[in-house]
């Protein structure tokens, strides 16, 4: 059996200064962990090297939605101070204006690297795979080819990209039985599988804990192997 | 000042370029508002990069009480769920750009060289940050690259140029141009006008474009429907 944590500052407090973590914050409060990142505002654990795949919160058009209310995104740690190293394939928050990241970027507080969306996801992927990189034809004859080697692969130019992986990792799932097998709402599923995986400790943060049985095996998409906690977000709790 | 075309008939003429039964990816800004314009006859399956495939309409204002955060495009527009869409993780999405089964993308950009290069990521060649997103993946493995823009920027400097000086999303890589003013497709040969927005002269389009360009043998009037 998994363990079930009744608090989020239980399951995150043994995060330690310097962990490397992911979480995802892609469009809006879908598939975003808020409970899990407020937790770990609270706990205040420092130097962090973060990957918020893929960047540290927009919203745009989503803000139509009456009653649209704002969520809690992983820049409260850059606002917190509790991040050192960023890895960000979007740095500004909503169009026109400058997001903590930048602030924080521009000021040398945080160090940021920018990486293609689509090399985002895959290195992640690669990370939870266990390879030990791969070639990708993404971003050759552009700023994002500097420093990375490249290799002509059947007469075309692809450039050697690494795998990521982190200490800890944050999902945000719809369903988990007590096996720790998961299931995703919609949209929100986006970087949360790839997350799963690319992690050595992986918690989640889902809408209903149900009993092994629940989930049809077929309908399983983060088999329970991967989940090494899991946190039911209480009535009131951030959605 | 002349007339020019608005952003939403840019992606009218945009949507008219998208083939029945093609799959087709929608970058932000004027490609997002390509859906509302796809003529009643023509089935296009959209694929979105945050993980969608096959979705229904982009719900407007009206249809508040459906949105749901969890059903969302890459451009933060609010979906109506379809049968037969399918919903998947964001590496598999641009595995299926990668491979070329996703036909079209429509981009927007900042500029677009005489030889297709594209720059859309960032207004600032020295910036060490900026905003990549998907820009930079989808150019690679899409069969057809469509650049919805207007033919030059607020200050009237051009956008379509001999060589970009804006930092590069990919080189090479764009096959046609809809502006304000003009649809151009980007051939080996160079540029080549093919059609002209009404009340436009060919000589007047050329001015506000940096490299000199090819004219159709069948240049026509832009037509939106």
């Amino acid at each position: 059996m998994k363990k079930i944590y009744s608090s989020f500052k239980e399951a995150v407090s043994d995060i330690p200064d310097g962990a490397s973590l992911m979480m995802m914050s892609f469009l809006g409060p879908g598939g975003c962990p808020q409970n899990l990142i407020s937790a770990l505002k609270d706990l205040g654990a420092k130097e962090l090297d973060v990957y918020p795949c893929p960047n540290f919160g927009i919203s745009g058009a989503l803000k139509n939605k009456p009653g649209y209310k704002e969520y809690v995104q992983p820049d409260i740690l850059v606002g917190n101070g509790q991040v050192k190293k960023a890895h960000v394939t979007w740095s500004r928050a909503v169009t026109g204006e400058y997001s903590a990241l930048e602030h924080a970027a521009l000021s040398g507080e945080v160090e940021v690297e920018m990486i293609p969306l689509g090399v985002y996801a895959h290195r992640l992927r690669a990370g939870g795979s266990g390879v030990g990189a791969f070639y990708s034809p993404v971003g050759v004859g552009t700023v994002h080819e500097q420093g990375k080697e490249k290799r002509v692969i059947n007469g075309k130019e692809y450039l050697l990209e690494y795998p990521i992986r982190a200490d800890f990792g944050f999902v945000r799932a719809y369903k988990a039985d007590q096996a720790g097998n998961l299931v995703y709402r919609g949209t929100s599923r986006c970087f949360n599988p790839l997350i799963a995986k690319a992690c050595n400790v992986t918690i989640a943060e889902v809408d209903e804990v149900v009993n092994v049985g629940e989930l049809g095996a077929e309908e399983i998409i983060t088999p329970g192997i991967y989940v090494d906690r899991i946190v039911q977000i209480p009535e009131g709790g951030l959605k | 000042m002349k007339e020019r075309l608005s952003e939403e008939a840019i992606a009218m003429r945009v949507a008219k370029e998208l083939n029945d039964g093609e799959y087709v990816n929608l970058g932000f800004g004027i490609g997002s508002m390509v859906p509302n314009f796809i003529a009643e006859e023509k089935t296009i399956i959209f694929h979105s990069e945050n993980g969608a495939l096959g979705y229904g309409r982009v719900l407007t204002l009206d249809e508040a009480e459906q949105m749901d955060y969890n059903f969302i495009n890459a451009g933060a527009q609010y979906l109506s769920p379809k049968p037969g869409m399918s919903i998947f993780d964001i590496a598999e999405a641009f595995d299926a750009i990668r491979v070329g089964r996703v036909s079209t993308t429509v981009l927007g950009a900042l500029q677009v060289s005489e030889k297709g290069d594209l720059a859309n990521w960032s207004a600032d060649p020295n910036a060490p940050i900026g905003n990549i997103g998907g820009a930079m993946d989808m150019p690679i493995g899409a069969g057809r690259v469509i650049v919805g823009m207007t033919h030059t920027t607020k200050e009237n400097k051009f956008k379509i140029v001999k060589k970009c000086s804006l930092p590069l999303t990919a080189p090479e890589c764009v096959n046609i141009i809809v502006t304000d003013v003009a649809v151009i497709e980007v051939s080996d040969d160079g540029l080549v006008l093919r059609e002209f927005l009404p009340g436009w002269t060919i000589e007047e389009i050329q001015k506000i474009t940096e490299p000199r360009m090819i004219i159709s043998p069948d240049i026509k009037e832009m037509e939106l429907i």
